[in-house]
């Protein structure tokens, strides 16, 4: 379609500058990937240059897979990011569907206390927290690892989700009520199917800072059994030696799932977006 | 079928009182309509009937029994909403039944009256779609099925026209005439539009403010409206109103005239004025006059009749129709000879 504002020079200028951005936000990935896939050697004579037959080395992998326990710390990985993923959707969905469907007194500080999170650092609070899964026992455990990250992502959830349901028709769910169904069924029926972009949005932004966090891991679940894939990644990095192939190799593999994740909730996103579109 | 009876209805919500005080009888297969302008508490009205909203005080009694605290699926109650409301993600078939299945009926039972309300509404051939398969029209007569075949008490319509185009709003407006003949079900109708109010009420409910200005049969609202409100909502074009002194009247403080009881001439009348404006409606046309001190008048005539701008011309009133209003627009005893 050819717009009347259409010129080459602003759509040269728009590509420019899109291209230019997508190549610097490329640019680590690729380094971490290509050099993966290369000798020591080659690694720190020519960084940028792509492996050849000389060159070329699975030896990063070969390491990273004989240190044994890399499967487990995937698991861990994905059993933390699912489970905190799940929860916060949950949680976050219903709270925001309260905070947007219900008139009750403190409403609105209601939902601004519920959104404070997203302008405060949880890791301000690592010491008391800390403390407090001591203090519960659950250090190391991969609970206080959910836990933790159920509580930093809810507040964008929160807030994310509130928005956008109160988008969703007042007579539908008048017309639910009246049918009869209770608020349960209300919500999971006929508020949650119609907000699927949003949840898919959501789950997108809180997946990716749980699956890359070090700080966490390290400081609740650094027992050998709860190490998640970024905290197992950092036994090739040692004082004096670091052993480049296998943090490379270690990193590569890390973008995997949550590649993958990512790709399954973009899908939602996208059918969401064109479903109402046409409507 | 049911009766419907509200006691003393009050709503405030925070510290705005939308109604004040709604008493109001409505018989068993009687077609009511509430009509007021935007803001007059008409939706939330229907909405306390529904049991949608809670009444801050007051009694909604349905077929002698007191509803105000049952939930609105206990109250036999059906509702068409303005936005159709349908479920995206279920049939029309589906969409009709899901009340009858939350009610626990038996599945004959559901199947059998989704088929009688389809035939009904010629929905036949559209079980199976879903709502967004469905045009405007098709998806207001699936929410008129969904409402038919819970076999309510009363049936509540909350603007159920306004999102339609005109020419489907006069076609589904028919049908709900002819649908009401049918079911002889009490329904109570919200609605702006004060054509829909008059072609569809047996008894038309006029709010403003909160307050029910006059209850009445459509004819007794446009033949004898009780007051300045009253008369100036119902009717279209809207009533003149001209300032008592303004044409030498005494014992009235503002005068009343429809545009349909006006006539003008080109010698003598009751009012001089100069043409300012011309419409053509076909069948018929409305002329604007400007007259010094009364202001403009609209004038209502039939057939095609030609006037020039700036013409000046004679506006004479029905001395019968004529009302007359007091000062805090109550309508008054009141004679323009």
């Amino acid at each position: 379609m050819s717009v009347a504002r259409h010129s080459n020079v602003g759509s040269f200028a728009a590509h420019a500058i899109l291209a230019t951005y997508t190549v610097i936000a490329l640019f680590p990935v690729i380094v971490i990937v290509v050099n993966s896939f290369k000798t020591r050697k080659a690694i720190f004579r020519s960084p940028l240059s792509p492996p050849d037959g000389e060159t070329f080395s699975l030896i990063g992998y070969e390491t990273v897979m004989a240190q044994g326990d890399f499967v487990l710390y995937f698991q861990n990985s994905l059993i933390v990011t699912v489970v905190a993923l799940a929860l916060v959707l949950l949680f976050g969905a219903m709270a925001a569907f309260a905070l947007s469907e219900y008139r009750f007194r403190g409403n609105m500080l209601m939902g601004l206390y519920l959104a404070l999170g997203i302008m405060i650092p949880i890791r301000l609070g690592t010491v008391a927290i800390m403390q407090m899964m001591v203090a519960a026992g659950l250090v190391p455990t991969l609970t206080a690892l959910i836990l933790v990250y159920t509580a930093q992502g809810l507040p964008l959830a929160i807030f994310i989700l509130s928005e956008f349901m109160r988008t969703v028709s007042d007579d539908l769910k008048d017309a639910g009520r009246i049918d009869g169904l209770s608020e349960y069924r209300i919500f999971f029926r006929l508020v949650l199917p119609l907000v699927r972009p949003a949840l898919a949005t959501v789950a997108v932004f809180t997946m990716i800072p749980i699956w890359n966090d070090l700080w966490f891991p390290l400081l609740l679940a650094s027992a050998e059994e709860t190490k998640t894939v970024t905290l197992g990644a950092q036994v090739f990095i040692g004082q004096f030696v670091t052993n480049w192939n296998a943090v490379l190799a270690a990193l590569s593999l890390a973008i995997l799932p949550v590649l993958v994740l990512y790709i399954v909730f973009s899908r939602q996103l996208i059918s969401g977006i064109t479903a109402g579109a046409v409507k | 079928m049911g009766s419907l009876s509200l006691q003393a209805i009050h709503k405030s919500f925070g510290a705005v009182e939308v109604l004040k005080g709604i008493d109001l009888e409505v018989n068993n297969g009687e077609f009511v309509v509430f009509v007021g302008p935007s803001g007059c508490g008409k939706s939330t009205l229907l909405r306390i009937i529904a049991g949608l909203e809670d009444a801050t005080s007051g009694a909604v009694r349905i077929n002698d029994r007191d509803v105000t605290t049952v939930p609105p699926a206990k109250r036999g109650i059906a509702m068409v909403f303005q936005t159709y409301a349908l479920y995206p993600h279920l049939t029309v078939r589906d969409n009709m039944g899901l009340g009858l299945k939350q009610a626990g009926t038996a599945k004959d039972e559901i199947a059998d009256r989704v088929r009688t309300a389809s035939d009904m509404l010629s929905l036949a051939e559209y079980l199976e779609r879903r709502p967004a398969e469905l045009s405007g029209g098709q998806r207001q007569r699936v929410a008129i099925g969904r409402a038919i075949v819970r076999e309510p008490e009363l049936f509540l319509f909350d603007e159920p026209l306004s999102n339609l185009d005109a020419a489907l709003r006069v076609q589904t407006r028919l049908e709900i005439a002819r649908l009401h003949r049918e079911v002889a079900a009490t329904t109570i109708y919200v609605t702006h539009d004060q054509v829909e109010a008059m072609t569809l009420a047996d008894r038309i409910v006029v709010l403003h403010g909160g307050v029910i200005q006059q209850i009445g049969s459509p004819m007794q609202l446009y033949n004898s409206p009780q007051n300045q409100f009253v008369a100036g909502f119902i009717g279209s074009p809207k009533m003149n109103f001209i300032e008592a002194g303004a044409v030498g009247r005494n014992g009235v403080s503002t005068i009343g005239v429809r545009p349909e009881h006006i006539t003008v001439d080109g010698k003598a009348g009751d009012l001089e004025g100069a043409v300012s404006h011309v419409e053509h409606l076909g069948a018929d046309m409305n002329l604007y006059l400007d007259c010094a001190d009364a202001g403009t008048l609209v004038v209502r005539m039939f057939g095609e009749h030609h006037f020039d701008i700036g013409a000046k011309l004679f506006a004479r009133f029905d001395a019968g129709r004529a009302l007359g209003f007091d000062a805090d627009g109550q309508t008054v005893d009141f004679s323009w000879e």
